[in-house]
């Protein structure tokens, strides 16, 4: 027999995070669309709330963790979906990783895609809301630990809606309420250093919040998937 | 427990219980009402705002038993495929969600003349307020599917992992030094409110668990006999004409 021909776990993981990056960025992928939205929208708090730098200052890391926020779940409805509709999510579910190694897959590649270049534009929109001088590293490193949860979160809601039709608004309503703790300690983060506290509790709790999201949104995601492909 | 995943004797269950819950409900509530509002004595700081505490304290606990309710209803379902446990989630979802509304619009009207604000962002406040989202998005999903079966499972899946809150609106008084006070009733060394303060808390929290009871129950069999129905529906459709 020729085993040679068999492709490895690892082969398949990283041709499905490859694709899938690769997809997100091309032509009506979704990453660019986020990172757009996440530019118009930080950009509209200076002529919502007033140009003043003081206020600007003060709301500055709420603004970009909310925008952010707000990115990353608009790029998730296809997170599933676009596969689902054309039948590759059939395909994909009977190879030898399984579901609970394809959702990891795809979730590695949303936040390659998608969330991880949010964090890394954030410091550069901190500027446009006129963010503290000192808090820069914060935010970065606060977006660094918290976007991983955003995408694996995400990933629940888009699994538990992605046969249902027009469930975008849907997996908003089922998400965000559970992105609280997320935003919560990540503006925690830099809010600390703003007010020259220690910010460490606040990332670790974050760190906390992403590693159990970590487990429980794979597993929830998973069993998710099955269930709509059932 | 697979003893009641026969909806007919669960029903024959629920009809010997209602009546008791029934009659349990209407006692406490009198009982806890009179006490509430005309037996107990006003509070030295709080006047008679205080009063509001027995409406609030028992929805606000109630709010939290349902969602465990839903939960464990929601694993059962997931883990052992119980027929019933589906439904069980289903019913006891809206009471939930009632219950939360209740404890977050009384907390505002008692919040304002005592804090001086409908509402702060404090860790209690705030988990509540998630739970309620929880509670919709739980009933939207239930909603949103077409195939009964499938919605309430992936409904059950939402149910799970939202539990991760119920411990951070139990602990939030502790972790955050906030504006809502710490816990009274349960702890550790004793209640620390007096009794002529307990005796209603306690007996509006009856009344509020035998109004669980009845509405539950009432709801299970409203769902098991729509089911009954739309099969025997289904039947009649599919039964060629004029086998009579």
């Amino acid at each position: 027999m020729n085993q040679s021909n068999t492709p490895s776990h690892a082969s398949i993981f990283t041709a499905i995070v490859r694709r899938d990056v690769s997809l997100a960025w091309s032509q009506g992928g979704g990453s660019l669309l986020a990172l757009g939205f996440f530019l118009i929208a930080v950009s509209l708090f200076p002529f919502g709330v007033g140009p003043a730098p003081q206020v600007l200052a003060r709301i500055a890391p709420g603004v970009i963790w909310v925008v952010a926020l707000l990115a990353a779940v608009i790029s998730l409805d296809r997170l599933y979906q676009a596969d689902f509709e054309d039948g590759s999510l059939d395909d994909l579910m009977v190879s030898p990783l399984g579901t609970l190694g394809i959702v990891t897959a795809k979730v590695l590649a949303h936040w390659l895609s998608t969330t991880l270049p949010l964090a890394l534009l954030a410091p550069a929109l901190a500027v446009l809301v006129n963010l503290p001088d000192g808090a820069y590293g914060t935010l970065f490193i606060s977006l660094i630990i918290g976007t991983p949860a955003l995408s694996l979160i995400g990933s629940v809601g888009a699994a538990l809606t992605v046969a249902v039709r027009r469930g975008g608004v849907l997996m908003l309503l089922l998400i965000l309420p559970l992105y609280v703790p997320t935003l919560i300690f990540g503006v925690g983060a830099v809010d600390a250093v703003i007010s020259l506290t220690d910010p460490m509790p606040h990332l670790a709790l974050l760190g906390a919040t992403t590693l159990v999201a970590t487990v429980v949104g794979l597993l929830a995601s998973a069993a998710a998937l099955k269930l709509a492909m059932e | 427990m697979h003893r009641f995943a026969n909806p007919a004797q669960f029903n024959r269950l629920a009809d010997v219980i209602l009546p008791w819950a029934i009659g349990a409900m209407v006692l406490l509530f009198g009982a806890g009402l009179y006490y509430a509002f005309w037996a107990s004595p006003p509070d030295y700081q709080q006047g008679e705002s205080v009063r509001v505490m027995y409406i609030h304290v028992p929805a606000a606990w109630l709010a939290m038993f349902t969602y465990m309710v839903t939960a464990a209803a929601s694993f059962t379902a997931l883990v052992w495929r119980h027929p019933l446990a589906l439904l069980a989630g289903k019913a006891a979802a809206p009471a939930g969600a009632v219950f939360t509304a209740l404890a977050l619009l009384t907390g505002m009207l008692w919040g304002k003349p005592m804090w001086g604000t409908f509402w702060v962002w404090d860790g209690r406040l705030t988990s509540v307020l998630v739970l309620f989202f929880l509670y919709l998005g739980y009933m939207a999903l239930w909603q949103a599917i077409d195939d009964e079966e499938k919605a309430g499972r992936a409904a059950s899946i939402l149910a799970l992992v939202g539990v991760v809150n119920i411990p951070i609106i139990k602990f939030s008084v502790d972790w955050w030094s906030t504006l809502h006070q710490p816990a009274s009733v349960i702890r550790l060394d004793g209640p620390t409110i007096d009794g002529s303060m307990l005796t209603p808390l306690l007996l509006m929290a009856g009344a509020y668990q035998a109004y669980f009871v009845v509405v539950f129950l009432w709801r299970m069999k409203l769902e098991i006999n729509r089911r009954k129905l739309s099969v025997a529906r289904q039947a009649m459709m599919h039964a060629p004409v004029g086998a009579e």
